[in-house]
């Protein structure tokens, strides 16, 4: 029963992973600017695998993190890093700066 | 300087926990504390390498390169944990009872003290890169930030407190079941960084997710909460598991036993072996 949910789930996921990519220009961004989350809650497409941009403006390094993602990146001051994100069940998903706790985001991913 | 204290605290719990397991689980053996503490200096000075290379490792294989690093790193831990064990579960016996006898040595086999180093070596460099990073970013803020550099420093000693903890817990364990229990902890740690690797991978795009919440269960216990760090650490908890991180989870549990199994063959691990499922696979 397991095996068979997790065959499932496994069929669907390999079929994602051949999915096209986005063009490189069309990249969401996500800013890392006076130490806020810029936007503070991003939207992204449910149900397809993208590249996420994480830019950091800030002098100081960043960690984003995030337990319901199962992501975590070092973001060097003023630098920036893409990350892959989905496919995603359609929802909200908490995500923080593991240096300043205080500093969180959430992404909404809505489906089509 | 709490809030810093409180971040340096969780970067360095993770290595302090695995640092007192292996050495709870390398009772006995001679020449081990040599090894830990040159698996914690050359721990330390690669943590800094790769903060000074942080930006070139973000930017290296198309942006992916941390977590790539980081996967490579936690996949060489496994790979020695599971050397670790096997060869406890050949040995373990031996050295229970020679526990007995204080200060016996025990003289059989390769011992796994390359493996406590590269352990050691690896558990420090992944957090503590992160440390490294952010005390000196602090530092750089100069003399306004001086109470912060203290509440860091502070972090790093309680985080060191609670394995010193650990340690002296496992130590008062009876020799009888002492290489059990920690042959226990040490594979379900293994497991746990196995998965941790696997959504590091999928981070990259390397592997597919398998469906990206095979359950959640962050409203009874948040993976960000102390206790969902000690148990992400200890039997990797992990609140919204990905299909992979349970493939890679289940697979290295099986994998270990298995080889434990066929290279002990004694009391030991059967004993292990009929003690049923982990916690986190509820």
């Amino acid at each position: 029963m397991l095996f068979r949910s997790l065959l499932a789930v496994g069929l669907s996921g390999a079929f994602a992973l051949s999915c096209p990519v986005l063009a490189a220009d069309s990249l969401p961004v996500l800013v890392i600017h006076g130490q806020q989350f810029e936007p503070g809650e991003l939207a992204l497409p449910a149900g397809t695998k993208l590249k996420l941009v994480i830019r950091n403006q800030d002098p100081l390094p960043a960690e984003f993190e995030s337990s319901d993602l199962s992501r975590e990146v070092l973001v060097p001051a003023n630098g920036e890093v893409t990350i892959y994100v989905g496919p995603l069940e359609p929802g909200r998903y908490q995500f923080f700066n593991d240096f300043n706790r205080a500093m969180q985001g959430t992404v909404v991913a809505k489906g089509n | 300087m709490l809030a810093t204290a409180i971040i340096m605290f969780r970067e360095v719990l993770e290595a302090a926990l695995i640092i007192a397991i292996v050495l709870g689980a390398s009772r006995g053996i001679v020449g081990r504390g040599r090894w830990v503490a040159t698996g914690i200096g050359l721990g330390l000075l690669g943590a800094s390498i790769v903060a000074i290379l942080a930006a070139e490792i973000s930017s290296a294989f198309s942006g992916n390169g941390q977590a790539i690093l980081d996967a490579g790193i936690l996949l060489s831990a496994v790979a020695m944990l599971t050397w670790h064990n096997v060869w406890m579960s050949a040995h373990g016996r031996q050295l229970a009872a020679e526990l007995s006898a204080v200060g016996a040595d025990v003289q059989t086999g390769k011992r796994p003290l390359a493996a406590l180093l590269v352990i050691t070596l690896v558990a420090v460099m992944r957090e503590g890169s992160e440390a490294v990073l952010f005390l000196w970013a602090i530092a750089a803020g100069g003399a306004q930030n001086a109470s912060m550099v203290m509440g860091g420093v502070g972090g790093v000693v309680a985080g060191v407190l609670v394995g010193l903890l650990l340690y002296h817990g496992l130590l008062r364990i009876p020799a009888r079941h002492f290489f059990s229990i920690t042959s226990w902890l040490i594979l379900l740690l293994a497991a746990g960084l196995a998965a941790q690797a696997a959504g590091f991978l999928n981070q990259a795009g390397l592997l597919p997710a398998l469906g990206n919440t095979v359950w959640n269960t962050s409203h009874i216990l948040s993976q960000t909460s102390l206790t969902g760090q000690f148990l992400h650490i200890l039997v990797g908890y992990v609140a919204r598991p990905s299909g992979i991180q349970l493939v890679f989870y289940v697979g290295t549990l099986m994998t270990i036993l298995l080889l434990m199994r066929s290279k002990g063959g004694g009391r030991m691990a059967r004993v292990r072996a009929g003690e049923g499922a982990p916690r986190t696979s509820d």
